[in-house]
């Protein structure tokens, strides 16, 4: 039997000690503390030659010829009268080679802007997909990606209805819910995102929040970014810059 | 009480029990809460490693500068610096190993992604010289008169 006095003077102790520990292992980590991955999109920078869109289906396997893709890039071009033609032929895979958006020819004189505007997985900090997952299948990874256990999904498609931004389908093999990871396996081998590489002109960009020092992470920071559909609170972790009200 | 009132209740605890049986073998042992909490984290830890496995296809373009030197280093001289190989030669995997050689893309579609002439001003793309593809020397592939690596270099 231990006495009171000695119980709270070794309880102190050890907690005293557990905390030391945790605190001294946190900082040996240092380096290998958890990132917040963020996305940056520079619509302006965007010519539209779809080299991202390639390069994404061939790096993650989605099938080449099916329509589903991942990534996309849209095109809006706005005419005179205020007329929004909007496309992006089989998620502008192939890029745009021709001015003719919705198999419309619009003559120049009649374009008031047009641009190109790519679209991914925001990888919310609220995602509504992960919610309505009756199996677990589709969950936040530690560093806020959003992954798909392909073992584990039953295809209900639930989450392709909850996602404000269409961002998900079914795979055309597995049959199961799929969607942009920002090439989590890249990421993990210290790489970038294929669709980062693939882009001559800087118009796509990944960076970690949670580093003080990192560049991309420094302009959201510091710069007027847009995130998609705000309103729907999902909090998303894709920024854009040069955003227009058109884009949808 | 009646035995026609308990004995239905056994059955069901029986099957309560068989439920929670049949969980404990069928559910993974890391399958559950983890750091994003029940809302978001509620799933089989393993996974993440999977995806982590998944293979690596482009490479990058520093992988290609130690064996294909003088491409490399003429491309880089060139406005077309900024584009990666495999943009053009496909993904690398393992090259050279598998596959023993990347593809040659010659078609007129790829240099067309960024060179087929848009009126979009308020792009990127207006920096780039656009030609217009029924006009600009139509049924030659680009690369027999221009070079890809070296498009500043003159005609061939
Ligand atoms: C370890 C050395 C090595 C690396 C790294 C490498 N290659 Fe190669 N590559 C070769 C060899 C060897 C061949 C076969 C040459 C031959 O048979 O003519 C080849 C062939 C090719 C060919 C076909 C040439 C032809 O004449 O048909 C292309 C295109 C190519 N490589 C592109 C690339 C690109 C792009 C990269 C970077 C992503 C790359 N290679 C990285 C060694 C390498
Ligand atoms: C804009 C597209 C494009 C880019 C970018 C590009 N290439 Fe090429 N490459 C070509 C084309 C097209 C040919 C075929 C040229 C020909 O037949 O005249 C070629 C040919 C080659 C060959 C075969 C040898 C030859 O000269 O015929 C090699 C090797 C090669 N490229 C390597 C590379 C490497 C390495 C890089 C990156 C540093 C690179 N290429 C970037 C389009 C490209
Ligand atoms: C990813 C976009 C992209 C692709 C694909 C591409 N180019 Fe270019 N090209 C550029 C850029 C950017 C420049 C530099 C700006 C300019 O001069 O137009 C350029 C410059 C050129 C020029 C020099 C124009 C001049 O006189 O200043 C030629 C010629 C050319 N490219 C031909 C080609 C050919 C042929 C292909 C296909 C093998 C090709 N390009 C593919 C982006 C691209
Ligand atoms: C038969 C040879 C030939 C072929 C094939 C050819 N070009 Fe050209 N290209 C030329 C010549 C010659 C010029 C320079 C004179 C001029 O401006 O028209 C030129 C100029 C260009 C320029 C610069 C235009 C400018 O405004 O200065 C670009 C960009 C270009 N070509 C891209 C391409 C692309 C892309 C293709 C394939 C779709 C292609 N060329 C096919 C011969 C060719």
């Amino acid at each position: 039997m231990i006495s009171r006095r000695e119980f709270l003077r070794l309880g102190l102790a050890a907690s005293a000690g557990i905390g030391l520990s945790a605190f001294a292992a946190r900082a040996y980590s240092g380096k290998g503390r958890t990132p917040r991955w963020v996305f940056l999109v520079d619509t302006y920078k965007c010519v539209g030659c779809g080299l991202c869109v390639r390069a994404c289906k061939l790096e993650n396997e989605i099938p080449y010829e099916v329509n589903a893709t991942r990534t996309w890039v849209e095109r809006y071009v706005v005419k005179k009268d205020g007329v929004v033609v909007a496309d992006a032929p089989l998620g502008a895979r192939d890029g745009f080679t021709r001015n003719d958006p919705q198999g419309i020819i619009v003559p120049d004189a009649d374009i008031a802007k047009a641009f190109f505007v790519p679209k991914l997985c925001n990888q919310c900090t609220n995602p509504p997909c992960v919610q309505v997952c009756p199996v677990g299948a589709t969950y936040q990874s530690p560093d806020g990606v959003v992954l798909v256990d392909r073992t584990w999904c039953i295809g209900c498609g639930y989450c392709i209805m909850a996602c404000p931004y269409g961002m998900r389908f079914f795979h055309p093999l597995y049959k199961t819910a799929e969607k942009c990871n920002f090439c989590y396996h890249r990421l993990s081998a210290g790489m970038k995102p294929a669709c980062v590489d693939a882009c001559p002109f800087g118009a796509r960009l990944i960076g970690d929040m949670k580093d003080e020092n990192d560049p991309v992470a420094n302009i959201i920071r510091t710069e007027r970014v847009t995130v998609l559909k705000e309103e729907f609170g999902t909090k998303p972790n894709v920024y854009y810059l040069n955003y227009d009200s058109v884009i949808r | 009480m009646k035995g026609h009132v308990l004995r239905p209740l056994y059955v069901v605890l029986a099957l309560v029990a068989l439920t929670f049986a049949a969980r404990a073998f069928v559910v993974p042992p890391d399958f559950g809460a983890h750091e994003k909490g029940y809302m978001y984290g509620w799933y089989r830890k393993g996974n993440e490693a999977e995806w982590k496995a998944f293979k690596v296809k482009h490479q990058t373009r520093s992988y290609c500068e130690g064996c294909h030197t003088e491409e490399y280093s003429l491309i880089m001289k060139s406005p077309h610096g900024i584009i990666n190989c495999e943009n053009c030669h496909g993904p690398a995997r393992d090259h050279p190993e598998a596959p023993l050689k990347l593809g040659i893309d010659k078609s007129r579609a790829l240099c067309l992604r960024c060179h087929g002439y848009l009126p979009y001003k308020s792009t990127g793309r207006e920096m780039i010289k656009g030609i217009s593809p029924e006009e600009h020397n139509p049924d030659v592939e680009c690369v027999s008169c221009h070079s890809p690596h070296n498009p500043l270099g003159g005609l061939s």
